[in-house]
């Protein structure tokens, strides 16, 4: 009987050991990847970082065999996410917002069920496919590439997280809200608005900036939409950079190639904050 | 019933009520009842006999949920609750649910006045910071909660937020207070000081409560009815169903034999 139970603990045990075994092995190159760009990228990072667009090849070279650090920033790439972000997320989220209401309210019928459908198709979709289709129906009627057919891209690619987070947090709200609206002689829309809407705000504001954090960090579907631009840029309507599209292009030339860690970083660090948002959110109002 | 429709004003007329959720089973069958005004009449019955579906049928809460048929007639004040708008009737016919459920996201103060800014009704602010006071004074809540009308409604105990709860529905001067099992989640003290409030708010309006619990009913109701599998077993005099029911379930019931 004692044996037993000894047999039974060191399986326990050995259990225990093969789980914490597998986390640290997953846990290594996480750890690895961060640890590089940071170490590799710090190097980089001062007050021109930010406020300076991308340095010429020339100048970098120079820069180079000198043996000090490249001069210039990536403020073109930032300004261009910015920008794109900001304009995909004003088209994204109210749409979204309100087709998440829809299918949180008539989640049965055939228009939610075929929207559900779709919106996980999308979410599946490799990015570089609806960047095409950005193209076709943006860059190809507009004949110039441009930072509003990027943001088309990005908003085409928020759209089922916002939906399927919106839905996921109004169907979280317990009936007895929507009740108690109503048996105050409130209308439908008044009781949407007024009452289920605040009552999810934070899941349904976490779903956004985490769709947000998605899609900052996208560079396939800007290549073929916002193409790029060496100079900081605040038209919408004119070829624009992206942080992601500046690591790109870093990458492809040999006199920059230690941009590409900073710039690394610098994304890194920003969906992190993001991230690091919407968990305080979460704990705070959900 | 004892006291003939004549001599008591009826504020609220059933008349052949049929509500089921499936097509085949009957939740509620055929209910025909005139409630008092400025009475309290009980809904009383086992568990599942059709007592909250009777009642959510009066402000039409039923039309949430498509599965669910009602037919008959409901008039509120003489008027077909199915000809008046759904919004209106739930005006004039108030409720309380089971659970307390102030709206999170708002104060005291604005829960209290949540139900006239969802139908637009402009006040003044002394206006409405008196409307404010006077619902919570009568549910006995205004002291407790005077210093603290900017909190949370949630911030309060269960049996503070169902007082709110009530308040939120007197804001609106309904006529008729639709109660469901309003204390089964509260404790005995909770629970007095609720049934102390209906007895005095009956002056003002006309309650129709469901309860399971038969001595809250002998408490405090008028009139009561007794419900069984979707029947209308019995409506008469709470006294005189209590003393010498003339339904053999009633009775039955009554001394716990079932239910």
């Amino acid at each position: 009987m004692k044996c037993g139970v000894y047999y039974r603990k060191l399986k326990d045990r050995l259990f225990f050991l093969t789980v914490c075994m597998f986390s640290f092995l997953t846990a290594v190159p996480l750890v690895a990847i961060i640890s590089e760009v940071v170490l590799k990228g710090f190097r980089q990072i001062n007050w021109a970082f930010f406020t300076e667009q991308a340095p010429s090849t020339l100048d970098a070279m120079i820069a180079r065999n000198s043996g000090s650090i490249l001069p210039g920033g990536i403020a073109n790439g930032i300004a261009g996410t910015l920008l794109m972000v900001a304009a995909a997320a004003l088209m994204a989220v109210p749409a979204g917002i309100l087709c998440g209401i829809a299918l949180a309210e008539k989640p049965k019928s055939f228009f939610s069920g075929t929207v559900r459908f779709i919106a996980d198709l999308i979410q599946g979709t490799p990015s570089i496919v609806i960047g095409i289709i950005a193209y076709i129906w943006v860059v190809v009627p507009m004949k110039t590439f441009s930072g509003f057919a990027g943001s088309v891209a990005l908003a085409i690619m928020m759209l089922p997280l916002i939906i399927r987070s919106t839905e996921e947090a109004l169907k979280m709200l317990p009936s007895s809200l929507k009740e108690a609206g109503l048996a105050l002689g409130s209308s439908y829309t008044s009781v949407v608005i007024r009452v289920m809407l605040p009552s999810a705000f934070g899941a349904i504001f976490t779903g956004i900036l985490l769709s947000v954090s998605r899609v900052m960090g996208e560079t396939a579907p800007l290549m073929l939409t916002a193409l790029g631009c060496s100079v900081i840029n605040w038209d919408i309507f004119t070829p624009s950079s992206a942080v992601p599209l500046l690591v790109w292009e870093f990458y492809n030339d040999p006199n920059l190639v230690d941009m590409i860690w900073s710039s690394s970083l610098f994304l890194l660090a920003l969906i992190f904050i993001f991230n690091l948002i919407s968990k305080i959110i979460i704990r705070k109002y959900v | 019933m004892s006291e003939t429709n004549d001599k008591i004003d009826t504020v609220l007329r059933m008349r052949n009520v049929c509500i089921s959720y499936t097509r085949d089973k009957m939740a509620v069958n055929d209910v025909s009842a005139d409630i008092a005004r400025n009475r309290i009449t009980a809904i009383m019955g086992p568990s599942g006999c059709g007592k909250s579906t009777l009642l959510r049928a009066v402000n039409r809460m039923h039309e949430l949920y498509p599965d669910i048929t009602v037919k008959g007639d409901i008039l509120l004040n003489g008027k077909d609750i199915m000809k008046m708008n759904p919004m209106e009737v739930r005006r004039m016919a108030g409720m309380v649910f089971q659970r307390p459920n102030p709206f999170p996201t708002m104060s005291i103060y604005e829960n209290v006045v949540a139900g006239l800014k969802f139908n637009d009704i402009k006040q003044g602010r002394s206006e409405r910071d008196e409307l404010v006071e006077n619902c919570l004074r009568s549910v006995s809540l205004w002291d407790e909660v005077k210093d603290s009308l900017n909190k949370r409604g949630t911030f309060l105990s269960g049996g503070q937020q169902q007082r709110l709860c009530i308040a939120r529905a007197l804001a609106l001067k309904p006529d008729v207070l639709l109660m469901d099992e309003p204390t089964s989640a509260l404790d005995p003290v909770a629970t007095n000081r609720i049934e102390e409030l209906l007895l005095e708010l009956k002056q003002q309006l006309t309650i129709v409560i469901v309860t399971h619990n038969m001595s809250q009913a002998a408490r405090i109701s008028d009139y009561s009815m007794f419900m069984y599998l979707g029947e209308l077993v019995e409506f008469d005099n709470t006294e005189k169903m209590f003393t010498a029911p003339s339904d053999k379930r009633t009775e039955e019931y009554l001394n716990g034999r079932f239910g």
